[in-house]
């Protein structure tokens, strides 16, 4: 058993599994929202508006934006722990990757906290 | 005539590795790759390699071979020269001790890691645990492999992280422990194993299931192994 405690969820399994859920819940909202934008152009404010005034499409927005935080959560931090590592940077690497990771963790609770803001704060 | 280039390096003599051309001339035979080795290794003895069984059963002789991992022994030259070209290097991602030998002492560790033997709690029968032709055929396609490390030295990730990626080759073997109805230690082995790095380091790429000598599919066992993880865990 490897110790890690910079993942998202202490555990491989939940990690992985997180990825594959978060993964379909950002497809299914991407053909959502590109096909909105498609069948609806040229798009106004008004139709954009309206769109998030449904309850439902800010919940589901809310959904693919915590789902996006999480996949890039646990992509990005296999990225680091296989390239930034004390392996291929020698004795710096540990602090490097440290300090990537808490920019990382500060980039994706600042965007989910604004993204809550911009969709329900109207 | 065949060019021939190897990897060489002597850490007594020499500050870092350098690539020697060697001209062969195979008589227009389809050599093995070993064979080419044997003639060069006449011409000059300082030529350094690990052999033994020559027919692809020790595993000894695993190397890079014109960019991608096999046993030299059982590769002829038909399979993998281009442009009348043979390029020989260690395998990667391994620390050279001379020439095409490498250190594998991080692979044998992975190995030991996934507890490659039988562990049963049960009563020792008077003569043999028995196993049905069902449960037997299932290990087909996981006993066979020999331990060359060509699989675990083409993967990134181990290349990545040699000390906590377990490898294709240690979970192939953990998952022929896993599958085996004599074995009692199910919980224990995947409880060992259900972190974000012995397994799931694994993207399946499939490199292991493309160099494997053997024709083993490191990959198929990995995913066994994270389905009955994911079983357990939910």
């Amino acid at each position: 058993m490897v110790t890690a405690v910079t993942n998202l969820g202490r555990s491989g399994v939940y990690d992985w599994l997180i990825q594959r859920v978060t993964a379909v819940v950002l497809t299914l909202y991407t053909f959502f929202i590109v096909g909105f934008i498609l069948s609806n152009s040229p798009l106004d404010y008004a139709t954009w508006e309206e769109l998030f005034s449904q309850f439902w499409v800010r919940i589901f927005s809310l959904l693919a934006l915590v789902s996006l935080a999480a996949h890039a959560w646990i992509g990005l931090w296999v990225v680091l722990t296989d390239y930034v590592t004390t392996l291929t940077m020698g004795s710096k690497g540990t602090a490097i990757r440290l300090f990537l990771q808490v920019v990382l963790g500060v980039v994706t609770v600042a965007y989910t906290v604004w993204g809550i803001e911009i969709l329900w704060g109207l | 005539m065949l060019k021939v280039e190897v990897y060489r390096y002597n850490p007594d003599t020499d500050s870092k590795p350098s690539m020697k051309s060697y001209d062969l001339d195979t008589q227009g035979k389809d050599l093995m790759v070993l064979d080419v080795l044997e003639m060069l290794k006449d011409e000059d003895p300082s030529l350094t390699y690990r052999r033994s069984c020559r027919e692809g059963v020790c595993g000894s002789d695993g190397m890079n071979i014109n960019g991608k991992n096999g046993l030299a022994c059982i590769t002829p030259l038909s399979e993998c020269v281009k442009g009348n070209k043979l390029v020989l290097r260690p395998l990667p991602g391994l620390p050279v001790i001379r020439d095409l030998i490498v250190d594998m002492s991080i692979f044998y560790a992975q190995y030991a890691k996934v507890e490659p033997y039988l562990q049963n709690n049960t009563p020792a029968p008077a003569i043999e645990r028995l196993q049905s032709p069902e449960d037997r055929a299932k290990l087909d396609g996981l006993y066979e492999c020999i331990l060359c490390a060509c699989c675990s030295t083409s993967c990134p990730s181990f290349w990545w992280n040699p000390e906590k990626f377990i490898g294709p080759a240690g979970l192939l073997q953990a998952y022929r422990f896993l599958a085996d109805s004599r074995d009692t230690a199910e919980n224990e082995r995947l409880a060992k194993m259900d972190d974000p790095f012995s397994v799931f380091r694994c993207h399946g790429i499939q490199n292991c299931v493309a160099v494997c000598p053997k024709g083993l599919n490191p990959t198929r066992a990995i995913g066994h192994i994270r389905n009955m993880l994911l079983q357990r865990a939910t």
